[in-house]
């Protein structure tokens, strides 16, 4: 893994915004801080940096502090914001391109379990073709060290058959893995 | 009326009940959902914060295969509908998805046929009268709210079944099939998706918020389009007596007469006590 502080760096300052706004194609200079996006946002309570202020941070090139923070991982890309802005930003495909960014630059932020969580789903499809729930459930307890959370829902979402305990493996898997090579831009972690 | 259909990975395990209900309510108003042959996952809510051109071609692939049957593509599952919808409308208008999609599924793709959720089918296309006139016990009485979620109606232009903020589709099928839907103020909250499986704390403060809207207005159960949604509300809810969550279509099963023990049987909310109350057993 490339030293989050190297990376950082790399992808500092105003060629940050330049990056976000070309591989996003969101033009968030239109941005004229009405905070409809941060008052309508449902998981506010639980980030970093507003909405709003994400947006002027690059904006102002702030590009370490915005790729660390737990705002671009605890957005739950509800979609809200973007319904309600008056200047049509698309600010959940913002949050995407952020993410990106930060999984290409391998940038350790303040938020661990989220961006592990999506790397375990892909595995699962890489593997499979389809979700395998169970293995993705102990893959991520592995990943985060996290034994006994919820075991007992677990337990009765298996006992309900609402978990499969084998995975299903589509004919197609063969297919799904070159899909897999041909699209990756992000290297596996 | 035939469709091709796309169930989605939930819908083959934690919300199975989901898919039953859908293909046996949809064969009662003989509407054929016919199973695309071997679809993989979409991505659903984790590819596009990873990769974007791998989140069009997983999908593209479904599209692909889809396209293969002729008809437009029935989908329930609300964040597979958007993801279909999303990449299917990008390849419309954005000429380099058009150029490098068929390479990377090595299949071809053309955007002929529409990706519909099945509440627009039901409501635009086979018309609520008909849906209604199918009622052989009527939910009189039921108090429910309809709870719309995220995808169903954002993005808008991408989605958007209905009108984003104030959204009547479901209630009015709710309405069709007896049932007395509410008017409330958690219609299209956010539940917290995936968090579920990251941030339990944030997700169960969401969930936590829209059960005590539905509580507000006298709601005996939530009815969901969406198996993500319906996990969360179930197993998220705090307090002693959890509200039951339904799939709109097992409700419109139940109404129908069919046999709904083998969907519900499988809810985490057990809904017996409430449905005996209202005469379903
Ligand atoms: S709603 Fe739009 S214009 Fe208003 S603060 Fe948010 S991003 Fe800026
Ligand atoms: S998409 Fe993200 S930032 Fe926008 S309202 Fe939803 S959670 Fe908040």
């Amino acid at each position: 893994m490339i030293p989050a502080e190297s990376a950082v760096k790399e992808a500092d300052g105003l060629a940050f915004g330049r990056r976000v706004r070309e591989d996003s194609g969101v033009d968030f200079n239109r941005c004229y801080q009405c905070l409809t996006c941060t008052l309508s946002c449902p998981v506010s309570f639980a980030m970093d940096y507003q909405p709003n202020q994400l947006m002027r941070m690059i904006q102002t090139g702030a590009a370490a502090e915005v790729l660390r923070s737990r705002t671009i991982w605890v957005c739950a890309s509800c979609e809200t914001c973007a319904a309600r802005c008056p200047q049509g930003i698309d600010i959940p495909r913002v949050m995407d391109t952020l993410r990106q960014i930060a999984l290409r630059e391998k940038i350790a932020g303040r938020e661990a379990a989220i961006p592990a969580f999506h790397l375990t789903f892909l595995k699962s499809i890489r593997r499979w073709g389809r979700e395998y729930e169970l293995g993705m459930v102990i893959g991520l307890k592995i990943k985060t060290r996290d034994f006994f959370n919820d075991i007992g829902l677990g337990i009765r979402m298996l006992m309900k058959g609402k978990m499969g305990l084998l995975p299903h493996r589509i004919k197609g898997a063969g297919e799904i893995q070159a899909i897999f090579r041909k699209s990756r831009e992000v290297g596996e972690d | 009326m035939k469709y091709a259909y796309y169930p989605g990975c939930s819908q083959e395990t934690t919300s199975a009940e989901y898919n039953r209900s859908a293909v046996e309510v949809c064969r009662a108003l003989e509407i054929e959902l016919v199973e695309i042959p071997d679809w993989n996952c979409c991505g659903a809510s984790s590819c596009h914060a990873v990769d974007d051109r791998l989140a069009h071609a997983l999908v593209g692939r479904n599209l692909a295969i889809a396209e293969k049957e002729g008809t437009d593509l029935a989908v329930v599952c609300p964040a597979c509908f958007l993801r279909l919808r999303k990449t299917r409308k990008e390849f419309r208008d954005d000429a380099a998805l058009r150029e490098k999609l068929p390479g990377l599924i090595d299949m071809p793709y053309s955007a002929r046929y529409e990706v519909r959720h099945l509440l627009d089918i039901l409501a635009n296309t086979v018309g609520f009268e008909k849906v209604a006139e199918k009622v052989k016990k009527p939910l009189a009485g039921l108090k429910v709210v309809a709870y719309y979620g995220c995808y169903l109606v954002r993005p808008p232009e991408v989605t958007g079944i209905d009108d984003p903020e104030n959204p009547q589709i479901m209630d009015t099928l709710l309405k069709a099939l007896g049932a007395d839907a509410l008017d409330w103020r958690g219609k299209v909250e956010c539940c917290g998706g995936s968090l579920l499986l990251t941030r339990r704390d944030i997700e169960g403060r969401l969930v936590a918020g829209i059960c005590e809207a539905a509580r507000e207005v006298g709601a005996e159960a939530i009815v969901t389009a969406c198996g993500l949604c319906q996990h969360n509300l179930e197993t998220g809810q705090p307090g002693e007596n959890p509200l039951p969550v339904f799939y709109f279509t097992e409700l419109m099963g139940l109404a129908y007469g069919l046999d709904a023990r083998p969907w519900l049987r499988r809810h985490l909310v057990n809904p017996a006590s409430l449905l005996k109350k209202h005469g379903f057993n």
